[in-house]
């Protein structure tokens, strides 16, 4: 199709990307912005530069606390939620189970409720249960939802390949664990990083279930929704928003330029 | 000859049987996980279906079977009310933000020749900051001394800031339309890529036009990634609370800040139970009747 086009005359599917992207980013970038700027009302026009706002995050303990329980939280839910998945993985790609469709069917339900639903069941059982909530009640609900998506993305990596590779495994006297370690497991290793950058960014961003499940020790995105509520708290919210954007997009280039670093090492190597 | 009686020997015979059976190996995987359903996710709900049956006294509850929560649900016009307004609200995002995604998706599976990863990395950045900054930009943005009046004004195209830009559907509608954009064009674009570009030449060849083409082949191909978007957009965005205590107002209001108030402020559980229920039955029966439609087309056009 027409992709020699001369850049001066792009074609409407060009335009309407370049209009998609700004849709997509004008108004993020605003919270930057307004992070930068010297005035506590958020509000144009700009008052000039400055990086108080920062020093405030910096020297904020309540909100670096917050922030420090959703790092716990997410990376201990990052690797059971993988684990879980691959375990499970494993069990619906490689036996023949009776019953396996309604039981996949009812591990993913979690992605097909309204959270706020799974949210307050949760908050209902545990509280008839005398259970006190606190940062493990929140955990265990970021776990159920992030087992799915663990799931679903192990399971398309699972299928994609050979499973002659592992009884070969198998038949060269290896046992069921070495072979899982020798074979599976390298195999696997995209889907399980995959799976576990995923379940990390949806735990570090989750709000309805911690909202409902937290008590006085909370997570970020609470701590971030109980200052949208003072203007005086927001601007070095805004900072840290700013901040963890950075941060992110940091990590993602390094992996890229990892990855593609990778890929290069494998087509020289395989010449 | 009879050592399957002695303790060793019944291990040595569950062993076998547990290499043997395919079935059991598998469950026995699986049952870290099933475990975990069972208690965070089967029983919560059999609890929440129970609780909206009882009623809320001071703290108690009164533990008898009544059907009151849901006498009220029907008689009070409000919850009825609000859930069709959820539905709505979210049916019109649902349909925005795939109209909008599709040409995008379009665009990067099919115009773009090399570096497709960087259109979608470039189209994943604004979803990673927090989902609730995210939401709030959308206040700075529309806000009475937001970015769109405050502008203005300085630019002196007003002198009054417009008032009704925050605070009602609309609003939340572009909010949500927003938030959710990336969730819309992955599933779209994963299917688009997937079709099988001679397919698209056979139409050509045939003699059908670019537009022709596009509607025999590639759209009824690429239902599958439009219906997953349109669920993934839908089942989160008609139970959010968020968006409407945020940009919504009075006006924008939706179930899910009825819900979250009876377990707050109102402190009526069973009712906020009898309301979730509703509000799953509701939510089950959408995508039912969505999927039979979607269902049929494809027959059709098969």
């Amino acid at each position: 199709m027409n992709t020699n086009r001369p850049w001066w005359r792009p074609d409407g599917f060009y335009i309407y990307a370049v209009l998609y992207l700004i849709f997509i980013y004008l108004p993020v970038l605003f919270l930057p912005v307004f992070s930068f700027n010297n005035s506590k009302y958020i509000a144009f026009p700009l008052k000039g530069f400055t990086l108080k706002w920062y020093e405030a995050m910096i020297n904020n303990p309540p909100m670096l606390n917050a922030l420090m329980n959703s790092i716990k939280i997410g990376l201990i839910v990052a690797i059971l939620s993988t684990i879980f998945g691959l375990l499970a993985a494993k069990a619906v790609t490689r036996y023949r189970m009776p019953g396996r469709a309604p039981v996949v069917g009812f591990i993913m339900i979690p992605l097909v409720i309204p959270e706020i639903i799974l949210g307050i069941s949760l908050l209902i059982l545990l509280s008839l249960a005398d259970i006190p909530l606190s940062l493990l009640t929140v955990g265990f609900a970021h776990l159920l939802l992030c087992v799915p998506f663990s799931m679903l993305v192990l399971v398309s990596r699972m299928e994609g390949f050979d499973k002659s590779m592992e009884e070969a495994g198998l038949d060269l006297g290896e046992n069921a664990w070495m072979t899982f370690w020798r074979v599976t497991f390298p195999i696997v290793l995209p889907g399980i990083i995959a799976s576990l950058l995923l379940t990390f960014t949806i735990s570090f961003d989750e709000f309805v279930l911690a909202f409902f499940l937290s008590s006085i020790e909370q997570t970020l995105p609470v701590y971030i929704w109980s200052s949208l509520r003072f203007p005086s708290k927001l601007p070095p919210t805004l900072a840290l928003g700013a901040a963890i954007f950075m941060a992110s997009f940091i990590v993602v280039t390094f992996a890229e330029w990892i990855r593609r670093r990778g890929v290069r090492l494998d087509s020289t190597s395989g010449i | 000859m009879n050592n399957a009686v002695t303790p060793s020997g019944i291990r040595l015979e569950l062993r076998k049987l547990f290499l043997k059976s395919e079935p059991v190996r598998g469950y026995t995987l699986l049952s870290p996980t099933l475990l975990a359903m069972i208690l965070g996710l089967a029983m919560p709900l059999v609890v929440l279906f129970t609780l909206s049956f009882w009623l809320q006294e001071y703290l108690d509850f009164i533990r008898t079977f009544s059907l009151a929560n849901y006498v009220e649900f029907f008689q009070k016009p409000i919850y009825v009310k609000l859930l069709l307004k959820s539905i709505r609200i979210s049916g019109m995002v649902t349909i925005a933000t795939v109209l909008l995604a599709y040409p995008m998706a379009y665009f990067i599976a099919f115009r773009v020749k090399s570096n497709k990863l960087i259109w979608l990395i470039l189209i994943t950045v604004p979803f990673w900051t927090s989902y609730l900054l995210r939401v709030f930009a959308w206040k700075i943005m529309l806000g009475y001394n937001g970015v769109i009046n405050s502008g203005l004004k300085s630019l002196g195209f007003l002198t009054e800031p417009l008032a009704f830009l925050l605070y009602n559907p609309t609003s939340v509608v572009i909010t949500l339309a927003h938030a959710w954009a990336a969730f819309a064009i992955l599933p779209i674009y994963v299917s688009l890529e997937k079709i099988d570009r001679s397919l698209l030449e056979a139409g050509r060849d045939l003699g059908e036009n670019a537009w022709m083409t596009f509607l025999r082949v590639t759209l009824p191909l690429s239902l599958p990634g439009v219906i997953a978007a349109s669920l993934l957009v839908f089942i989160p965005t008609v139970g959010d609370y968020v968006t409407p205590s945020l940009v919504g107002g009075p006006r924008g209001i939706m179930i899910g800040n009825i819900i979250q108030s009876m377990f707050g402020q109102s402190q009526n559980w069973p009712m906020g139970a009898a309301i979730s229920v509703m509000l799953m039955f509701t939510v089950a029966a959408m995508i039912g009747l969505f999927l039979w439609g979607t269902h049929s087309y494809r027959k059709r056009v098969a």
